[in-house]
Formats: C-alpha cells, sequence, structure tokens
C-alpha cells in the first residue's frame, strides 16, 4: 500500500490512543507520522512536540479558568494593589519563564539531533524535481548509485548530505528523522539513527513545483547484516537476463536519461534504473512497483507527474512498452 | 502682548535618549552575536580561533550588554521615584511626563533584558557551526 493507514504499524501508546478515532489515528500513526516514531532524532522531536501541546494546554485551561471567573456575577472584588500584582506574576513574569524554560529544553535538544556521524554511512541525496538521486557511500566500497528509496540499517547513525539540482527542496522521512531542505549550490547534512526496522515513507516538504506533492520516496531501515548484503547487491551489474525489453530501451533512447549498469544506458538526467526491479515503488512514490504501473508510467508520465521532464511514450506500441517494463521489472 | 519664545532642548532626564537606550543595546548586542557567529561559520578555515572562543566572546558581550541594561534599568527606576509614585502618568504637567518616561524605560529595560538572554541562550548549548 503507498498511502494512507498502516494499522499493524500502529505500535507506540500515543499512536494507540489516537487510533480511537480513525481520522485522527490516520493522522498520528502509520509510516509517515512524526507521532509514531522508529528513530531516536524523530523520538526527541516527538517529545518535544507533546512537552509544546501539554504546556500549551496547561496555560489554555489557566487562562480559561481565570476568564470564567472574571465573567462570574459574585466574584470578590480585588483591590488594586492585588490585581497589579496578578497582572506582573501572570503577565510578564509567568510568560518569560515559560517561554525561558522551553526554549532552553528545545535547544537543549538540537545538539542531539545532530551527533557526530564520522566514518559512519554517508548517503548522499539530491533533489530534482519530482524524484530523489540517492547515491550510498561507505568507506573502502565503491558508492553504488540508486534513487527513489533510501535504505539505512538499524541501530546505525547515517548521515545523509543533501543537495539539489534545480529548486529549494525538503528532505523529510516523518517516522525517522528531522527535516532538512535542499538549496541549490548549498550542502546540508542530516543524521538520522533508525531505532525499528519497518518501511516507511519519506516526502519532499517544501513546495518545488506542479508534482511537488507526487515527489515521495520509500525509506527503509533493514537489520545491519540485511542491509549489508543488500548494499553489495547495489554495487553489482543488475542480474537480468538479456530480453527483448532491452534492446526496445536502448533503441527509444532511455538510455539518454537514465543509467543502467552494464548497458549502454548512461543518462543522468533521470533517475538511475539499474535496480528498479527491487524497488518498493515506481515514479518517486506514487505508484506500486508492479509491470502493469511501469508500463503505464512508460506511456503518460505527464499524466502520473505532471511537469516531468520526462516525455510521455504513448506513441509506442502497446506491446513494446510491456516488453521495456517487464525489462525494468526484472533489474534487481 | 504675549510672545511664545522656543523652548530650551530638553536634556538630561527628559532627553528621549535614555529611553532608547535599552533597546540599543538589545540591537547591537544581537547585530555582534548574529554577525560574528555567521562570519565565523561562513568562513571558518580563515580563522586560526575555535568555537569555543567565540563562544566566550558571545558570553562577554552579553555581560555587558546586560550590565549597561541594568544601569539603564536603575536610572530609569530613580527617574520613576524609585517607585514611589503609581501610574498612570497622563497629566499635562512637567512632573507626570518625567515620571511617565522613566516608567516606560524601566519596562523598555526589562523587555532588553530578556531579549538579550534570549538572544544568548544558544550558544550554551551550541559547541560548533553545525550541530
Amino acid at each position: 500500500m503507498v498511502f494512507g493507514c498502516h494499522p499493524q504499524q500502529r505500535r507506540s501508546a500515543v499512536a494507540r490512543i489516537a487510533a480511537v478515532s480513525p481520522l485522527f489515528g490516520c493522522g498520528c500513526a502509520g509510516r509517515q507520522s512524526a507521532l509514531d516514531t522508529a528513530g531516536s532524532e524523530a523520538d526527541a522531536t516527538s517529545l518535544l512536540f507533546w512537552v509544546l501541546v501539554g504546556t500549551g494546554a496547561l496555560i489554555w485551561v489557566a487562562v480559561v479558568g481565570l476568564l470564567v471567573y472574571a465573567i462570574r456575577d459574585r466574584r470578590p472584588t480585588w483591590s488594586e494593589d492585588a490585581a497589579g500584582k496578578l497582572i506582573l506574576w501572570a503577565g510578564p513574569v509567568f510568560s518569560s519563564t515559560v517561554l525561558f524554560g522551553l526554549l532552553t529544553y528545545a535547544l537543549w535538544l538540537m545538539p542531539g539531533l545532530r551527533p557526530a556521524t564520522d566514518g559512519a554511512l554517508r548517503i548522499e541525496i539530491t533533489g530534482s524535481q519530482f524524484w530523489w538521486r540517492v547515491v550510498y557511500h561507505r568507506s573502502a566500497k565503491p558508492p553504488a548509485i540508486s534513487a527513489n528509496e533510501v535504505r539505512l540499517p538499524v541501530g546505525e547513525p547515517v548521515e545523509f548530505v543533501l543537495r539539489s539540482d534545480d529548486v529549494v527542496h525538503s528532505f523529510w522521512i516523518p517516522s525517522l528523522g528531522g527535516k532538512m531542505d535542499m538549496i541549490p549550490g548549498r550542502t546540508n547534512t542530516l543524521s538520522v539513527l533508525a531505532n525499528r526496522a519497518g518501511t516507511y515513507r519519506g516526502a519532499c516538504a517544501e513546495f518545488c513545483g506542479t508534482s511537488h506533492a507526487l515527489m515521495a520516496f520509500s525509506a527503509v531501515a533493514m537489520m545491519p547484516e540485511d542491509f549489508d548484503r543488500w548494499l553489495a547487491t547495489q554495487s553489482r551489474r543488475p542480474a537480468s537476463a538479456a530480453a527483448p525489453g532491452q534492446d526496445l530501451f536502448l533503441r527509444h533512447g532511455c538510455g539518454s536519461c537514465h543509467r543502467i549498469d552494464g548497458t549502454e544506458a548512461h543518462g543522468s538526467v533521470g533517475p538511475d534504473l539499474s535496480h528498479l526491479g527491487a524497488r518498493e515503488t515506481v515514479g518517486a512514490g506514487i505508484l506500486p512497483n508492479t509491470e502493469e504501473a511501469i508500463a503505464r508510467f512508460i506511456s503518460e508520465p505527464d499524466v502520473l507527474k505532471p511537469g516531468t521532464r520526462m516525455p510521455s511514450f504513448r506513441m509506442l506500441p502497446p506491446e513494446e512498452i510491456s516488453a521495456i517494463a517487464n525489462y525494468l521489472k526484472g533489474l534487481k | 502682548m504675549r510672545t511664545l519664545l522656543p523652548r530650551p532642548r530638553p536634556s538630561g532626564p527628559e532627553s528621549l535618549w535614555t529611553l532608547f537606550t535599552a533597546p540599543i543595546v538589545w540591537a547591537a548586542h544581537f547585530l555582534i552575536c548574529y554577525l560574528s557567529v555567521a562570519v565565523y561559520c561562513a568562513k571558518q578555515e580563515r580563522f586560526s580561533i575555535g568555537f569555543d572562543v567565540l563562544r566566550v566572546a558571545v558570553g562577554i558581550a552579553t555581560a555587558f550588554a546586560l550590565v549597561a541594561i541594568l544601569v539603564s534599568a536603575w536610572l530609569a527606576w530613580r527617574q520613576w521615584g524609585f517607585g514611589a509614585h503609581d501610574p498612570p502618568h497622563d497629566e499635562p504637567t512637567q512632573h507626570d511626563r518625567t515620571l511617565f518616561q522613566g516608567f516606560a524605560t524601566l519596562l523598555l529595560s526589562g523587555l532588553s533584558f530578556i531579549a538579550v538572554v534570549f538572544v544568548a541562550l544558544p550558544v550554551l548549548f551550541m559547541t560548533e557551526c553545525l550541530r
């Protein structure tokens, strides 16, 4: 399931309480919720949120209580001196103290949200309209190129190096960690420590064009040994027997924009398709990864993702599109 | 026939400059903190000092700013008659104008004091440019 709530992932107590109301539950639980956390940075942010909500609620109750007291008919008359003291203590003194406390708490949290990750796995992400280029760097190993999907090991800090090719994007996996802008000409970093295996949804969190809402990705937190095994497969050429789809893929010029390791396709304008068949989704999080979905994306990318730079190939015979889709689905 | 003579320019306690002292200290402190940290972090390789030195410098600037604001507050407190007169000071007299200005200066000093503390607070926790 690409969108929506995943009831099986409602694990935290907060999410369980929130799940009492179906609509509210959808907002608080699931694989794209900053309140249903699976990473240490997201835990800290979530706790900050609840502290702020709790403090805000207490202040609201106190202010409404005072209001109710003030509009009562039979309230005792306060002396001017007592009223002045109430204004002084409940006004500037209380407000400043609460703000000081909350600001100190938030600032104290900040260094922990970006811990030093020297020597850790480094994942370089570049945002483009409307997809994500992903390159894995691990010391003493060749970089592995991927797109529109991020995989990371559980229990190991990961440093994301964030850039943009065109306009401002923002990288955010709500369940795992904080949000960070991707600004053309700048390099920002973000660290994430996943502490629960699972598949989460990341999204672009800064309006970046017509298909901004269709620029998502899957974030898969895996056990370390599974991750190492998976990363090794990404550095290898895709296991795919020569298929008629490959010839068609090359003959129709797909290789000028896309790269497939071990073939003549070396393009870098669009996503790397070397291991497309093993990814969770197609089209940067908008379709399930099936042959039909791939064929549909080849045929009408302009309909599925308005504003995309990929031209439509609906002029090709359906059987050729199916053959290409079959070939791409087989790239694992 | 009465002639209106120009009044001499106000000076001393009547000058509005005392009213602005604390906010000006706040603004100057804000600029010193933000500019020094922004320039240091943008051109880090050109400086031989560490970030901790900058944090101490911001701390010293904060101490100076707070002392200046406290002095301003004490002068305002004095101008206000050490709290002997209750507001509102809304009579069109020289006495009420002086008291009003003293009270307003005192409130602005309080606001500026809190603002300077809030501006300086991040360097207590930030240990390097990125974290």
